[in-house]
C-alpha cells in the first residue's frame, strides 16, 4: 500500500480553541478512509485541513505537516489552487452553482484553462458517467442544476469535482442531507470510484462507514483515538472509547 | 375572553386594511388627476405634436408644446448617468462584499447610506460649486451642460446601485463560494464567474432602480443643466429634462400651459411605469429561477 497523504503532528486552533490535537495519519492510495466520531469531534475540521479549506476561516491556525506525495501542502511554495485541484472536495449540502448542468461540470476545467469545446464536451460526459448520473441528465444538460433533486445535485457536485481530475477526493458527510435511496446510490458510486481515486470521507453514519470504507479513523474531542482496518474497528477496536462509540453508548 | 380577542383581531384587521387602502387610494388619485388634466391638452394639440414636436414655446401667442427635446434630454441624461454610475456602483458593491477589510467597511457602509439620504438640492449645490467650474475650465462651454448633469446623476444613483447590488451579492449562498474555491479557482475567478452571475437578477434590479432615480431627479439637475428647451447637439450643450421642465415653469403657468406641464408629468409617469414593469419582470424571474 502506497501512502498518498502523510499527516504528522497536526494541531489546529480556532483562536484560543484547539480543534485538532496532535493528529498522525496515513491515507493510502486507492483506498477509502472514513472519519467517524460524535459532533464536535473535529472530523470535519480535519478533512478541511487536507485541502486547506480552513484557510478561509479567519482565525484558524495550523501546525504540523501534511504531505501529499511527499510535498508539504502547508509550505509557502505550495500553490493552494493547484493543491485544491489535486485534492477535490464534495460538501455536506449539495452546492451546484446557479448555472446549467453542463456549465457546472465545465466550470472546473475552464478554470484550469481548457477552452476547446470538444474537449469540454468529453470531460463533461465522462465526469457525469463516472458520477453515475449521465443517463439521468444527458438530455437536460442545459437545464439549471438547481432544477434537479437533491440526490442528483450531489452527484452533479461529485461529477464537478471529478472533472478537474483530482487525485484525492474529500467528502464531508456527502449523504447527510439526502434520502436513503440517493444515499445508497452515492455509496455505490463512492465504492466504484476508489479504483481511480483516493477517498477520504466524513460520515455520521456508522453503517455507512462499515459498508463503504477500507479503513476507519475514530475522532473524539479533537483527538484521533485510533485508525485501523474498518473490519477491525467495528469488530474488535483497540480502544475503549471506540468500542463505546460504535456500540452506541455515546455520540 | 375569546370573544374579546376576536374583537381585537377584527379591529386590528380594520386598521391594517385602512392603512393599505390609503396608499392605493393616493396612487389612484394621482393617476386620475394626472390623466384627466394631462390628456385633454394633448388631444387638443395632437399627441404626435406633444411627443415629437421640437418646439417648446408655451407662452407665445400661438403656443407650441413640443416635448421632444425634453423627452430626449431625459433619456440622454439618464443613459449617460447609467453608463458612468452603474459600472462604478457594481464594482464598489463587489469590493464591499468580497474585498473590503473589516475596519474600512465600518466607515464605507454608513458613508454609502449617508449618500442615499443627502437631499438632492445639496447634490445640486455641490455640482454647481465644483463640477460646473471644472467642466467650464477644463473641458469647455459654460459648464451648464448635459455632461454635468450626467456626472451628477451618476453620483446620485451610486448609493442605490451599491446598496442593492451588495446585498444581492451577499445573498448568494456561501456554499457556492466554497464549491468554487474547492475546485482550485481563485478568489477573483470565483467572484466574477460564480458569485456575480448568481446575483445577476438582484444586480439588474439595482440598475433599474438607479435608472428610475436618475430619470425622476429634479432639483439637483435644474441647478446645473442649463435648461434650454432644445435638442442637445453635444455633451457640452445645455439640456432640459421632463422633470425640470415642470419645475421651471409651473409657478407662473396657466391655462393650456399649465395643462401641458401636467402632460409632461404624464409622459414621465409612463416612463416610470415602463421602468417599474421591467423591475417587476426581473424580480419575478428571480423568484421562479430557484
Amino acid at each position: 500500500m502506497k501512502s498518498k497523504m502523510k499527516i504528522r503532528d497536526l494541531n489546529l486552533w480556532y483562536g484560543d480553541f484547539q480543534g485538532l490535537k496532535n493528529i498522525n495519519m496515513d491515507i493510502y492510495e486507492n483506498q477509502i478512509i472514513a472519519f467517524i466520531g460524535p459532533s464536535g469531534s473535529g472530523k470535519s475540521t480535519y478533512i478541511k485541513t487536507l485541502n486547506r479549506m480552513n484557510d478561509l476561516v479567519e482565525d484558524a491556525r495550523v501546525e504540523g505537516t501534511i504531505k501529499l506525495d511527499g510535498e508539504d501542502i502547508y509550505s509557502s511554495k505550495t500553490d493552494v489552487n493547484v493543491l485544491r485541484k489535486r485534492v477535490g472536495m464534495v460538501f455536506q449540502h449539495p452546492n451546484p452553482f446557479r448555472k446549467s448542468i453542463y456549465d457546472n461540470i465545465a466550470y472546473g476545467p475552464r478554470t484550469h484553462g481548457i477552452t476547446d469545446k470538444n474537449k469540454l464536451d468529453e470531460i463533461v460526459e465522462n465526469s457525469l458517467k463516472s458520477a453515475a448520473i449521465w443517463d439521468e441528465v444527458k438530455d437536460y444538460l442545459n437545464r439549471s442544476a438547481l432544477s434537479i433533486s437533491g440526490g442528483q445535485q450531489q452527484r452533479i457536485c461529485i461529477a464537478r469535482a471529478l472533472a478537474v481530475e483530482p487525485e484525492v477526493l474529500l467528502m464531508d458527510e456527502p449523504t447527510s442531507a439526502l434520502d436513503p435511496i440517493s444515499t445508497s446510490k452515492i455509496e455505490e458510486l463512492v465504492t466504484s470510484l476508489k479504483e481511480e481515486y483516493t477517498i477520504a470521507m466524513v460520515t455520521h453514519n456508522m453503517q455507512q462507514a462499515s459498508r463503504v470504507s477500507d479503513r476507519t479513523a475514530f475522532f473524539l474531542s479533537g483527538e484521533l483515538i485510533e485508525t485501523d482496518d474498518t473490519i477491525k474497528i467495528f469488530t474488535n477496536p483497540a480502544k475503549e472509547d471506540t468500542e463505546n462509540y460504535i456500540s452506541g453508548r455515546f455520540g | 375572553m375569546i370573544r374579546l380577542f376576536k374583537q381585537k383581531e377584527r379591529v386590528m384587521n380594520g386598521i391594517f386594511f385602512i392603512s393599505a387602502f390609503m396608499s392605493i387610494v393616493s396612487l389612484v388619485l394621482i393617476i386620475v388627476f394626472m390623466f384627466t388634466n394631462g390628456i385633454p391638452v394633448m388631444r387638443k394639440y395632437g399627441f404626435s405634436e406633444f411627443l415629437f414636436g421640437t418646439v417648446w414655446r408655451p407662452t407665445a401667442s400661438s403656443p407650441s408644446f413640443g416635448l421632444f427635446p425634453m423627452i430626449l434630454g431625459s433619456i440622454y441624461v439618464t443613459l449617460g448617468a447609467t453608463m458612468i454610475g452603474v459600472p462604478i456602483g457594481i464594482l464598489t458593491a463587489i469590493f464591499m462584499a468580497e474585498y473590503c477589510p473589516n475596519n474600512l467597511y465600518k466607515i464605507l457602509k454608513p458613508g454609502i447610506s449617508l449618500m442615499a439620504s443627502i437631499p438632492s438640492i445639496v447634490y445640486g449645490f455641490f455640482a454647481l460649486q465644483l463640477v460646473v467650474p471644472i467642466i467650464r475650465d477644463y473641458i469647455g462651454g459654460n459648464g451648464y451642460s448635459m455632461l454635468t448633469a450626467m456626472l451628477l446623476l451618476a453620483i446620485m444613483i451610486l448609493p442605490t446601485v451599491i446598496e442593492l447590488s451588495e446585498s444581492a451579492i451577499r445573498a448568494v449562498p456561501r456554499s457556492y463560494y466554497n464549491g468554487s474555491i474547492g475546485l482550485g479557482a481563485t478568489h477573483e475567478r470565483t467572484i466574477f464567474s460564480v458569485m456575480l452571475p448568481a446575483a445577476s437578477s438582484g444586480v439588474l434590479s439595482s440598475i433599474v432602480l438607479g435608472i428610475g432615480r436618475a430619470i425622476g431627479e429634479t432639483m439637483a439637475v435644474v441647478l446645473i443643466a442649463g435648461n434650454q428647451p432644445i435638442i442637445p447637439d453635444s455633451l457640452l450643450s445645455g439640456v432640459r429634462t421632463l422633470t425640470t421642465n415642470i419645475v421651471l415653469e409651473m409657478s407662473y403657468a396657466a391655462g393650456d400651459h399649465r395643462q401641458a406641464l401636467i402632460a409632461t408629468g404624464v409622459i414621465l409617469f409612463v416612463f416610470i411605469l415602463i421602468i417599474n414593469s421591467i423591475f417587476i419582470v426581473i424580480k419575478n424571474r428571480e423568484d421562479t429561477s430557484e
